[in-house]
């Protein structure tokens, strides 16, 4: 499934980042890469961006961003 | 010997804070040539053959934003003697991704790894020396907001610079990877010579498929042939794409180091206590409402509680010096175009404005506190789905609503947008919104016209401001900033105590660059009205300002607005001078007026206007090219004189567009 799926307090492992170009470069070097554990932590208050949680770090990306990530092994933290 | 310098980091990582400890307040703060992006240097505390240069925060190498390319370009072209690498040490892996691409510069290098106090306080630990071993890079633990560690750093940097040895570890690379870098790095040996570029750093932006490199080294297309072969084939053995392919080499090697070299047994204090401030700052419910009450707050405390009795004290001051002049000059009997000059020109002028001093440096203040505590990133994170509409994203909002209180430093706070294209957008659209200077216009017209619909008329004018800027933001979004925006790929970073050293500093420097304005552009526009106001065409100086040539410039302009509903050279000059300073419409239209006092000023008005034709002159007030002085800040960070005209010339036609609009419209309804 992809990112933007996962609810709130549940955490998946990368397999694939879609997209092109520079977002999906910064993806990637924001450390997005594929095995990571990445836990979905908080929805802002309109619905949009979400926040995430990977390598240590708190991460925003907006769901049209999520939505191009894929992820698996979805499970409640 | 002098030594240069480059600070690189991530964004978040106590850079600025570094930087102030090693160069205290002796700093220049500029632009690199060509683009907005802030450059600032200073000379080492002790060490004052040493400059060094605080890059921009940057993620990554690559060559998508003006910052990293600005970083790219001040590493291989300005041959920094050194580079400090600050690496926050809660988020390491992250930090070292951008220090694994540092070191492929072939630079000399030294890692501050920096909030090690942190580390050590949740009973997390970092071996030192084996990630030293690990990089081949000397490590020096530091934390720069309690200035432990940094006159170590500061040792081994003047070490490391001295010996000029460079990175000895490039091999982080394995396999395929491996393999297409050195097979390219092989090919473009030459060319990376002869353009001076590291091999091993052309290399890997070769196989990551970077467009300005490929331009920078003129590869032919028969090297282009060879390289997308070796890349094909590296794609192929890995199953991946060349980008994913490099970024997943350095995190993995990175994750090696950190199993080698961190023990993490839980997040940080600050983190956890992040996560607990965060349930109430960006609560679904409270969010939003929490942050407007914050706004408030600040608003209520720069422009009424705190604001207000120093602007006060300060115009009292002015004044006070002023008349003390001005007795002086008579008394040395100079001439009286000259005390005209001096008083009714540089004093008044010049005076009106710097009277906005305690409020710019006070909002300043504030907005340093919401940056440095982290509250920022936050704002952008609750709002960010308002703005993205208009192109915009989150980070914007706090620009924007300054510009209720003065357009001023609100586009000098757009210095904080991380991406170019935004910083533009909302340079463009802050002035749409209504400043609290033009208050005093909407208090002349109202009571004069609209005295029983006062605060509709005043709501209205408001929110007709967002509206155009919304609609701006959209049109501008299709046409002149068209292209993909900078994604909104933003890191929270944990709350922190604000510095107060760093907050001085930033308030200090928004003051200096205030008063710079006052006393340049804002001195020149004062005695170029001055002088336009009190002469006329045979440069006699005039009693009757009506007679000046203000006056006439202002009667050849007044027909334009007649398809805005008025005609009246005073409403013109009004709203020249009304450039100075947007207040300064009131003072025309009543020394031009002739008017007594307010009542009868109201009464000259209903000859010059209907209510109609008012309401279209109020919009007009509000959505024109802002004054002098944020004229000057937007020219400062826009970075050139002819964007900020083309700026001033947009917002100048938007006004005109839509007052025509609102009179032709109105006039249709109202007889």
């Amino acid at each position: 499934m992809t990112l933007d799926n996962v609810k709130p307090g549940y955490c998946g492992t990368i397999t694939a980042i879609g997209g092109e170009g520079a977002l999906r470069r910064r993806l990637l070097d924001m450390g997005l890469t594929p095995n990571t554990m990445v836990t979905v932590r908080k929805v802002a208050p309109m619905g949009d961006p979400i926040e995430l949680y990977l390598r240590s770090y708190v991460l925003t990306i907006r769901r049209e961003e999520a939505a191009k990530i894929e992820v698996h092994g979805v499970s409640k933290v | 010997m002098s030594f240069l310098f480059a600070l690189v980091g991530n964004q978040n990582c106590g850079k600025t804070t570094l930087f102030n400890r090693l160069t205290g307040s002796n700093q220049h703060v500029g632009n690199f040539p060509g683009v907005t992006v802030e450059k600032k240097e200073g000379h080492i505390l002790k060490h004052k053959d040493a400059t060094i240069v605080d890059l921009p925060g940057i993620y990554s190498l690559s060559p998508y934003t003006s910052e990293e390319v600005v970083t790219r370009d001040f590493a291989v072209k300005e041959h920094p003697d050194a580079i400090i690498n600050i690496v926050d040490a809660t988020n390491i892996e992250r930090n070292l991704y951008l220090t694994l691409q540092l070191m492929e510069l072939g630079i000399p290098m030294i890692i501050a790894l920096n909030m090690m106090d942190e580390v050590r306080q949740s009973g997390n630990s970092i071996d030192v020396k084996k990630l030293s071993d690990h990089l081949g890079l000397p490590v020096v633990p530091i934390s720069a907001s309690k200035n432990e560690g940094v006159s170590e750093l500061l040792d081994v940097a003047m070490k490391v610079v001295t010996e000029q040895k460079p990175p000895v570890k490039l091999d982080f690379c394995v396999g395929p990877v491996h393999k297409a870098i050195h097979s390219i790095a092989h090919l473009i040996e030459d060319q990376a010579r002869v353009y001076d570029y590291p091999t091993r750093f052309a290399a890997t932006k070769l196989v990551e498929g970077d467009a300005p490199m490929t331009e920078a080294l003129g590869i032919t297309e028969n090297q282009q042939h060879i390289i997308d072969h070796i890349v094909e084939e590296m794609e192929f053995e890995l199953g991946t794409d060349r980008e994913a392919a490099l970024a997943d080499m350095r995190y993995s090697y990175i994750e090696k180091i950190c199993s080698d070299c961190v023990t993490r047994h839980q997040e940080t204090k600050e983190q956890l206590r992040s996560e607990k401030i965060d349930r109430f700052l960006t609560h679904k419910y409270f969010g939003i409402p929490i942050f407007l009450g914050i706004m408030l707050l600040i608003f209520w405390l720069t422009f009424t509680v705190i604001g207000a009795p120093l602007q006060d004290l300060l115009e009292r001051g002015i004044d006070w010096l002023t008349a003390e002049l001005s007795h002086l000059l008579v008394q040395v009997n100079v001439s009286p175009w000259l005390h005209s000059l001096l008083i009714d020109g540089v004093c008044a002028g010049v005076g009106s404005v710097l009277s906005f001093l305690p409020i710019i440096v006070l909002l300043f203040f504030f907005l340093s506190l919401l940056e440095d505590s982290g509250y920022m990133a936050r704002v952008a994170f609750v709002m960010d789905k308002l703005l993205r509409k208009i192109g915009l994203s989150g980070r914007s909002f706090v620009p924007m609503l300054i510009g209720f209180g003065c357009s001023v430093p609100a586009i000098m706070a757009t210095r904080t947008l991380s991406s170019e294209r935004d910083r533009k957008m909302t340079i463009v659209l802050t002035p749409f919104m209504s400043c609290s200077a033009k208050l005093p216009i909407y208090g002349m017209i109202t009571s004069a016209f609209f005295p029983k619909h006062g605060g509709v008329v005043m709501f209205s004018i408001y929110v007709l401001g967002m509206i155009v800027a919304v609609l701006s933001g959209l049109l501008l979004k299709k046409t002149i900033f068209r292209g993909n925006p900078i994604p909104f790929v933003m890191e929270l970073p944990a709350y922190r105590m604000p510095s107060p050293k760093t907050v001085a500093l930033h308030m200090w420097e928004k003051a200096k660059d205030f008063i710079r304005k006052a006393f340049t552009i804002i001195f020149v526009a004062a005695i170029v009205i001055w002088f336009l106001q009190s002469f006329d065409w045979s440069l006699n100086m005039v009693e009757d300002s009506s007679m000046s040539i203000l006056a006439s410039i202002g009667s050849v302009i007044a027909p334009i607005f007649i398809p805005l509903g008025f005609n009246d050279w005073r409403a013109s000059t009004a709203l020249i001078t009304g450039l100075t300073a947007k207040e300064s419409v009131v003072s025309t239209l009543t020394i031009l007026t002739g008017a007594a006092n307010d009542a009868q000023l109201g009464g000259i008005l209903q000859g010059i206007f209907s209510p109609l034709s008012a309401f279209s002159f109020l919009v007009f007030t509000i959505l024109y090219m802002p004054c002098v002085a944020a004229f000057a800040a937007t020219k400062r960070e826009l970075g050139s004189l002819k964007s900020a005209a083309a700026t001033a010339l947009y917002q100048t036609c938007v006004a005109y567009l839509v007052a025509l609009v609102i009179f032709q419209v109105g006039s249709l309804f109202i007889r």
